[in-house]
């Protein structure tokens, strides 16, 4: 079984520090090529941005298995400059807005430090004080006379990787962790699949990165590898939590049905089994909405069975998620070994 | 066409899981298709005839259903949609799991009876008591259960939506002696969470003209704001909905053949829903598209009607259709 | 800028799905300016201008078509109608229409009936377009006979020459675009281009883009161009995302529009002296360009747009210096397109 020791969180930390959003990946581009670039077969960057890399395999009848992890995070875009050093800015990806009121934030590729501030307390009527402020209300500051920041810059929120015991407290764990992930299955790569490693853009703003990195790969077989919330805490009456989406500590999360695909019950079964036998613990992820990668790839060409597996987080699209070391090392193993077993045969029934 | 339609209906198979009804239908259509195909996303895919105008038609053979999401402590299940479930139709409904374990739809309706009870907020009771002792898990799929009932011209069911264009497409299959054309009979796969399965049949395909079969709701009911479409008028042709336009020059097409055989049919605009036809109008460089519509009463309930001479009608006008050449 | 054609453009009927009209004057104009014009399953129009170099294609996307109506059901005298695409339910009462039947276009009114023959709850407000009818002046027995389901409804708003080289017209959003890349084909004519050129009129934009994502799967250029209007300064309108009129087009900054793209757009308008803006659009631009941006492996794209006002009413304004300065950056940018152009395109990392 692999192990997730220091190389690996070094490497974790490094990703989630640093700024990626939909539409200039760049940075993280960067981590991945001095990471695994010696060891790709191929490597391409594609009209958008996505990174593909090809890890052939040996031997006869070998899958071509696509993994899919997107590099961008949730974030925000300057969209005027209201002199001073203020800026008005718009969202990139889902973010509730209540989550940014006094948050600080980077700005741009420089990581110019600015903050998001709000009007005292004191100085807002009742009404406004226990309301939802409004996007349009919120201003990005990043102080006087900073000629590096301009309309157009994105920005993201300014937090730094901190380990907690055998939790990781970071922004941008989704999907870092699944970025983090692909990287050291290509550096273990099974040598009975072709290993298709796309490390995609612009999955925040509606999966738009995958469909082509899906269309140029066209496999046999697909999995989005993500990091979904964990919404396991109390109910505020006591009550049985009966949303929770998924649980930390108990494994990486399988998808059923989300809000773009409904997963292929082989690929279901593989997984499953794979962690029966090999005693690796994982969860079902709660039937419902949300969408990764998966939605776009498994409706390329004349259709790729995918599925998706996900490292369970806690508070995703805020400044500072929260996941367990165990959980995303039994979601490298549970792939790991999956891609070790797989073979043609998955596919010989229909779905 | 009814023990068929019957045969049809009373299958259980919800987007996703479309094994039992590609079964079924398999056994309709194999001695009738020259050529059959499964793809990636279980869609069942029948050729008759070649080298002429490739023409897909298209019916879905998915029905709405439910999915588990949780079994709670006392043993009820908690569920998500597969497709539009109207909370509306749910209460006091049974459901059938794939594996057979029937269950009723249970809701708190007492507490605030004229409140809308919304789908979180219901869960199906399956006689179990705690998650241990409970025949189903997360990720088990469950479909309406009701059976088929014959009342002379009007006919009703569970999915009729889209099991009735299903029985078209059969029926249409084993009464095509000869065409000029080469016919795609597409039974597709999760239309109801978003037309997904024909997005990669239709890629497969390639077709040069896409027809949708499908039902389309009725307002021929009491208390309805419009009366435009109604049972026993003939099918519809559709002009838009709201995820395509019909191609002007293939609704002509069919108007001239329904014309000349006196098939009666009606025209429609409608402002909400989708086919299939959506999907294969946007494959590859773009196909020319229509839905063929059924009109329906009480669509997404569990209990669906339509008129059996509009059935006949349709399979008649598709029939004519495809005898003669095409030209748009 | 002569405005004959753009006025007929806007003179002419081309609805979303419903295209031919306008298609066929686009034709006529394009007929002698390109070497192979043909039409896509959808009604797109492919005009293909040839380069001198190597077969590598840039495209020019844009929409032909225009929202409208269509009628949903008839009653009586009196027309239901649905939308083509995204109309602004404010702006119909009072309108003059044309329908079009069959048997040729019969001029309406959008009617708005009085609040009491309404629901209680549409006395105020915009009256939702369930309630609103057109009315063609014909006896019942007269619309039963030349007037189906099905048939389409355009406004019939006559183009308007305003001072200062303003214009004002329907379906300027658009048919100004349009306009923009005839002028370029134009220019053309007598100059020198490597890059093939696929001149393109989308279909259906305005109901989800089918047009351009099915016309760029089927020619997969190797860098793509979206021209389309954009937010103009005006009344209740000032924000940041809107341009003052004749301040020249804009240039898409954000998702959609490769980077690289992006700058060499911008030193070319500097090179040129024209006045430019910069379009921020953080997540879509809400053109054919998000489509055709995901078509296949992906295509690098880059939306380019020119400001008018009362986007989406049958009185858009437009300041025809503006297409003309368009028209141009295309030209020069075509023209400065060589061989080796794709191999420049790097992503900074």
């Amino acid at each position: 079984m692999l192990k997730i020791q220091n190389p690996q969180i070094k490497l974790l930390e490094k990703l989630t520090n640093a700024v990626a959003l939909p539409g200039d990946e760049g940075a993280i581009r960067k981590i991945i090529r001095a990471e695994v670039g010696d060891i790709a077969d191929e490597l391409k960057i594609d009209a958008m941005g996505n990174l593909l890399i090809t890890k052939h395999g040996k031997g006869k009848n070998r899958l071509k298995v696509m993994l899919a992890a997107h590099m961008d995070e949730v974030g925000f875009m300057l969209v005027d400059d209201e002199k001073d050093g203020i800026y008005s800015f718009e969202t990139l990806g889902g973010i509730d807005t209540r989550q940014l009121v006094g948050k600080p934030v980077w700005v741009g590729k420089e990581k110019v430090e600015g903050v998001i501030g709000a009007a005292p307390i004191h100085l807002l009527d009742a009404e406004a004080r226990n309301g939802k402020a409004s996007l349009k209300s919120l201003k990005i500051d990043v102080g006087v006379g900073k000629p590096k920041v301009k309309v157009g810059d994105r920005a993201t929120f300014a937090t730094k990787f901190l380990r907690m015991g055998n939790s990781i407290r970071a922004k941008a764990l989704d999907d870092r962790l699944g970025v983090a992930i692909l990287i050291e299955l290509l550096k273990n790569a099974p040598e009975n699949i072709d290993l298709l490693a796309a490390f995609t853009v612009q999955e925040e703003l509606g999966l738009r990165g995958a469909k082509i990195a899906a269309h140029a790969f066209n496999p046999d077989l697909a999995l989005a590898v993500d990091s979904t919330p964990a919404y396991d805490m109390p109910m505020h009456d006591g009550s049985e939590n009966i949303h929770y989406n998924t649980k930390l500590g108990e494994g990486p999360a399988i998808y059923t049905l989300d809000g773009r695909t409904l997963s292929d019950p082989r690929i279901i079964r593989w997984l499953s089994e794979t962690g029966d036998e090999k005693k690796i613990p994982y969860q079902y992820r709660q039937p419902g909405g949300g969408g990764t990668d998966a939605g776009s790839i498994h409706l390329s060409r004349a259709g790729i069975p995918t599925g998706s597996v996900s490292v369970p987080g806690r508070y995703a699209h805020t400044a500072m998620g929260l996941c367990r070391i165990k959980d995303w090392e039994n979601t490298l193993n549970l792939l790991h070994e999956a891609l070790c077993r797989v073979s043609p045969k998955i596919l010989e029934k229909n779905r | 066409m009814k023990p068929l339609i019957k045969k049809l209906t009373e299958t259980f198979s919800p987007s996703g899981y479309e094994n039992a009804i590609r079964e079924v239908i398999m056994d309709e259509i194999k001695d009738f298709a020259d050529e059959i195909k499964i793809d990636a996303l279980g869609n069942l895919i029948a050729r008759k005839g070649s080298g002429g105008k490739k023409i897909m038609l298209a019916a879905h053979m998915d029905e709405i259903g439910i999915m588990v999401n949780h079994v709670d402590k006392n043993g009820f299940a908690r569920f998500a949609s597969l497709g539009g479930v109207f909370p509306q139709t749910l209460v006091g409904s049974r459901v059938r799991f794939m594996n057979g374990t029937p269950g009723v739809i249970g809701a708190h309706y007492l507490k605030r009876p004229i409140k809308l009870i919304w789908n979180k907020d219901m869960f199906i009771d399956i006689g179990a008591t705690s998650p241990k002792n409970s025949p189903v898990q997360i990720g088990d799929v469950a479909a309406f259960d009701r059976p088929f009932v014959d009342l002379g011209d009007r006919i009703i069911g569970k999915s009729m939506d889209d099991r009735i264009g299903v029985a078209v497409l059969i029926e249409t299959l084993r009464k095509l002696k000869d065409t000029p054309h080469e016919v795609y009979f597409v039974f597709t796969t999760q239309e109801e969470v978003g037309v997904r399965g024909a997005i990669t049949s239709a890629y497969g395909v390639n077709p040069d003209i896409g027809i949708a079969i499908d039902v389309t709701g009725a307002d021929d009911i009491p208390e309805m704001d419009t009366k435009t479409i109604f049972l026993g008028k003939g099918p519809t042709f559709k002009f838009k909905d709201a995820g395509s336009i019909g191609d002007p020059r293939l609704i002509k097409h069919f108007i001239k053949v329904a014309e000349k055989d006196k098939i009666p049919y009606q025209r429609e605009v409608a402002n909400m829903g989708g086919t299939d036809a959506r999907a294969i109008q946007l494959t590859h460089a773009g196909v020319p598209v229509m839905t063929l519509s059924i009109p329906c009463r009480y669509v997404h309930s569990p209990s669906e009607m339509v008129d059996y001479k509009d059935v006949q009608n349709t399979v008649k006008l598709l029939v004519k259709l495809l005898e003669k050449n095409i030209e748009i | 800028m002569k405005t004959d054609f753009l006025k007929s453009l806007i003179s002419t009927s081309g609805l979303s799905g419903f295209e031919a009209p306008v298609t066929e004057l686009i034709q006529k104009k394009w007929d002698p300016l390109t070497d192979e014009l043909s039409l896509s399953p959808l009604g797109s129009l492919h005009g293909i201008k040839r380069g001198s170099g190597k077969s590598h294609s840039l495209m020019i996307a844009t929409h032909q078509d225009a929202i409208g109506l269509i009628i949903s059901q008839i009653d009586g005298e009196f027309l239901h109608i649905s939308n083509l695409g995204g109309i602004d339910i404010r702006v119909l009462p009072g309108q003059a229409v044309n329908v079009h039947a069959d048997s040729g276009v019969l001029p309406g009114i959008i009617c708005q009936p009085p609040a009491h023959l309404l629901p209680e709850d549409a006395a105020t407000g915009a009256v939702a377009l369930k309630h609103l009818l057109v009315d063609v002046g014909l006896s019942a027995r007269q619309v039963a006979r030349k007037i189906k389901i099905g048939d389409t409804i355009s406004f019939a708003t006559e183009p308007i020459e305003m001072s200062g080289g303003l214009l004002a017209g329907h379906s300027l959003d658009n048919r100004a675009s349009v306009a923009a890349l005839t002028l370029c084909l134009e220019e053309l004519q007598s100059r020198q281009h490597v890059w093939d050129v696929q001149a393109i009129a989308t279909a259906q934009e305005e109901v989800g883009a089918q047009g351009a994502r099915t016309s760029a799967f089927a020619l997969r250029p190797d860098l793509a161009i979206v021209v389309d209007v954009t937010f103009a300064k005006g009344p209740g309108a000032s924000g940041w995302e809107t341009f003052k009129l004749d301040s020249g087009p804009t240039i898409g900054w954000g998702a959609t529009n490769h980077p690289f793209l992006h700058e060499e757009f911008k030193k070319l308008a500097e090179k040129l002296e024209m006045p430019f803006s910069v379009e921020i659009l953080p997540s879509y631009s809400g053109t054919d360009g998000d489509d055709i941006q995901i078509t296949a492996e992906g295509i690098p794209t880059i939306v380019i747009s020119i400001p008018i006002r009362y986007m989406h009413t049958p009185v858009e304004v437009i300041a025809t210096k503006d297409i003309q300065r368009t028209a141009r950056l295309l030209t020069e940018f075509i023209v400065m397109l060589e061989d080796d152009f794709l191999e420049k395109i790097v992503w900074e990392d």
